[in-house]
């Protein structure tokens, strides 16, 4: 793994090279929310954020999307969409290109997903550290770090006058052809820098989840009334999994006119009664609480079973967003407290 | 771009067959692919299902209700409810559908073989277990014992009486019909299934019980099948949810960490005793 430096004067050359091979998506301003979106030169993004409100996980996992178009009828005909485009995100947090790795193995599987995954293989990561962590930031509930280089294709932190630069893997290297003149080998004091500015930001998260045994300890509170309790203010908005960089549940719709149409992915939420809604008017799910109980449940023992790992990265976004303060460190710290 | 799972292959409604009329009517469709190859590549067994789906209406899980035995085609039967069922059971012979599939789990076909079969179907239930029906008389010297008990609100409601005229006809299968109100002319039993099923008694010796229907059905026709000693291993039940992508990824038919669609829809008793979450 190579050990690079760029200067931070030469960011705006790194980014202007991307540009030239590539569909370059960076967090950008839009009104009072950061988000990513595709750029066009390096002066369009804005560096100075902790999370985006809105996660990067659409640009792979696209809010809407046209799964195929077809011509209704007797004279049916289908007609397949391309998604293959390169693409690379620039500055994604350590904790957002986590849920990426995450949301592989949902997509992955005996059913591989073309779409997500065809993506996944056209898009490079170059992540960003993340310095200054906020209030309700707990990656490092997980064994993860605000600077892990684990999730992405390359590592930039920012020590200063200049950027440490870790090159991942091959796709990391493949990008950055070319640019050798942009890029210097890394001293010793370089790799301490950013040691020292991992600690400190590691230091300033100061919430933690504990989430050792939750897998078993959920599967002994099922039923219990705690969590009535935990849903009880929910209003079922939907927010905590719209803006999750790990929630994948979508819907699949017709729309269609008489003589074409296409088939439409959306993102879904859980938290709507609709969701597990039957014809016969049979809802499994017909309460809040069950609601709620299957989101944490879904990324707190479902999805550790299926795949072994919790499907949260600790970005805290839903914490900061939900309207009635629903919090998942503290409602997930409590069920391992709750006596089974 | 990858294989794509979720792009249908086009097939053609051969025939329509009305089941059931009145307020929840049900209709079989025949399909067959417009591709010869399509339809020599779909091979399923009983218990499987598929996306079936009205471009520009979408789509739905249905159990193929027909045999595997029965080359050539799929069946699927299909009660008029929501927003596809109703658009397909307005479709006619000729009309194009999208099928994808076969998906799910299927009936242990070859480790049944040499053990009695208890079959107990209400309603729309009976889809799935009619394939099943239907693939064991077709391979009718792999087994033991045939028991089919059967039943619907009125004789009307009743599926596939052509069928069931026929097996009823058969010495090596005993079918035991039902119907929950008394009606001018019915001879067989008046009753909720569950109580045919203590009537008819079969022993639980070698044998295997299968029941689909509404939930509260099946739930009595579980404790029934205890009291007359079947083990949770003897009895398997085929599950259905609200579905979307067929595939385990759309996230709503889970039950615990387990998805109907690609886990089930056929569970063991106990299985379902041992995984929690709303069903």
């Amino acid at each position: 793994m190579d050990k690079m430096i760029l200067l931070k004067d030469d960011l705006s050359k790194f980014i202007t090279e991307l540009l030239k091979k590539n569909k370059v998506f960076a967090p950008i301003q839009s009104d009072d929310t950061i988000l990513f979106d595709q750029i066009t030169r390096p002066s369009e993004m804005n560096l100075d954020f902790c999370k985006s409100e809105i996660p990067p996980k659409n640009l792979l996992f696209h809010q809407t999307e046209t799964l195929f178009k077809f011509t209704p009828g007797t004279k049916a005909k289908i007609e397949s969409v391309d998604v293959d485009e390169k693409k690379v995100i620039f500055g994604i947090r350590p904790c957002d290109a986590k849920s990426i790795a995450i949301l592989d193995h949902a997509f992955k599987g005996d059913y591989e997903d073309p779409y997500f995954l065809s993506r996944r293989d056209n898009t490079a990561l170059v992540g960003l550290s993340c310095n200054k962590p906020e209030i309700n930031c707990f990656c490092t509930s997980f064994d993860d770090s605000p600077a892990s280089s684990k999730y992405v294709d390359i590592l930039l932190t920012d020590i200063g006058d200049k950027y440490y630069v870790e090159m991942n893997n091959e796709k990391g290297k493949q990008l950055t052809e070319g640019m050798s003149n942009l890029f210097k080998h890394a001293k010793e004091s370089d790799a301490k820098k950013k040691k020292e500015v991992e600690k400190k930001a590691v230091d300033m998260i100061s919430r933690h989840q504990k989430t050792n045994g939750i897998v078993e300890k959920l599967d002994k509170i099922f039923e219990n009334p705690f969590w009535k309790e935990v849903a009880f203010k929910c209003v079922g908005c939907g927010t905590c999994t719209y803006l999750c960089p790990t929630c994948h549940c979508f819907d699949i719709q017709d729309e269609s006119t008489l003589t074409k149409g296409a088939r439409v992915r959306v993102w879904d939420t859980c938290m709507n009664p609709e969701y597990t809604l039957q014809a016969s008017g049979y809802n499994p799910r017909p309460a809040r609480t069950n609601r709620v109980k299957n989101r944490i449940y879904h990324k707190y023992n479902y999805y550790p079973k299926n795949f072994d790992v919790i499907a949260c990265v600790g970005c805290g976004r839903c914490i900061d967003l939900c309207p009635v303060n629903i919090d998942i460190i503290d409602v997930v710290t409590r069920a391992g407290e709750v006596k089974a | 771009m990858k294989e794509n799972p979720y792009q249908p292959w086009l097939a053609t409604i051969e025939d329509v067959r009305e089941e059931v009329g009145g307020k929840r009517p049900i209709k079989t469709f025949k399909l067959k692919f417009q591709d010869k190859n399509v339809q020599n590549n779909f091979t399923f067994l009983p218990g499987q299902c598929a996306m079936v789906s009205l471009l520009g209406m979408g789509e739905c899980f249905f159990a193929i209700s027909s045999s595997p035995t029965k080359k050539g085609y799929i069946e699927v039967s299909v009660m008029k409810l929501g927003k596809v069922t109703t658009a397909l059971h307005e479709s006619e012979t000729g009309d194009v559908v999208g099928v994808r599939g076969p998906y799910g789990n299927y009936f242990d076909v070859e480790g049944w073989k040499g053990k009695n079969l208890v079959f107990i179907g209400g309603g729309i239930g009976q889809a799935p277990l009619r394939s099943l029906i239907n693939y064991i008389v077709d391979n009718r010297k792999n087994y033991g014992k045939l028991d089919v008990i059967y039943g619907a609100r009125s004789s009307k409601d009743l599926s596939y009486k052509q069928e069931f005229d026929e097996l009823e006809k058969r010495k090596d299968v005993n079918v035991h019909l039902s119907i929950d109100v008394e009606e001018d002319g019915w001879k067989k039993f008046v009753g909720f299934v569950p109580d045919n099923l203590l009537k008819v008694k079969p022993s639980p010796n070698n044998s295997i019980a299968i029941t689909c229907g509404p939930p509260i059905m099946i739930k009595f026709v579980i404790q029934n099948l205890e009291k007359l000693g079947y083990t949770e291993d003897q009895i398997f039940t085929t599950l259905e949810m609200r579905m979307k992508c067929g595939i385990g990824k759309c996230g709503r038919c889970n039950i615990g960490n387990l998805y109907v669609c690609k886990d089930g829809p056929v569970f063991s008793y106990k299985q379902l005793k041992n995984i929690y979450g709303e069903r």
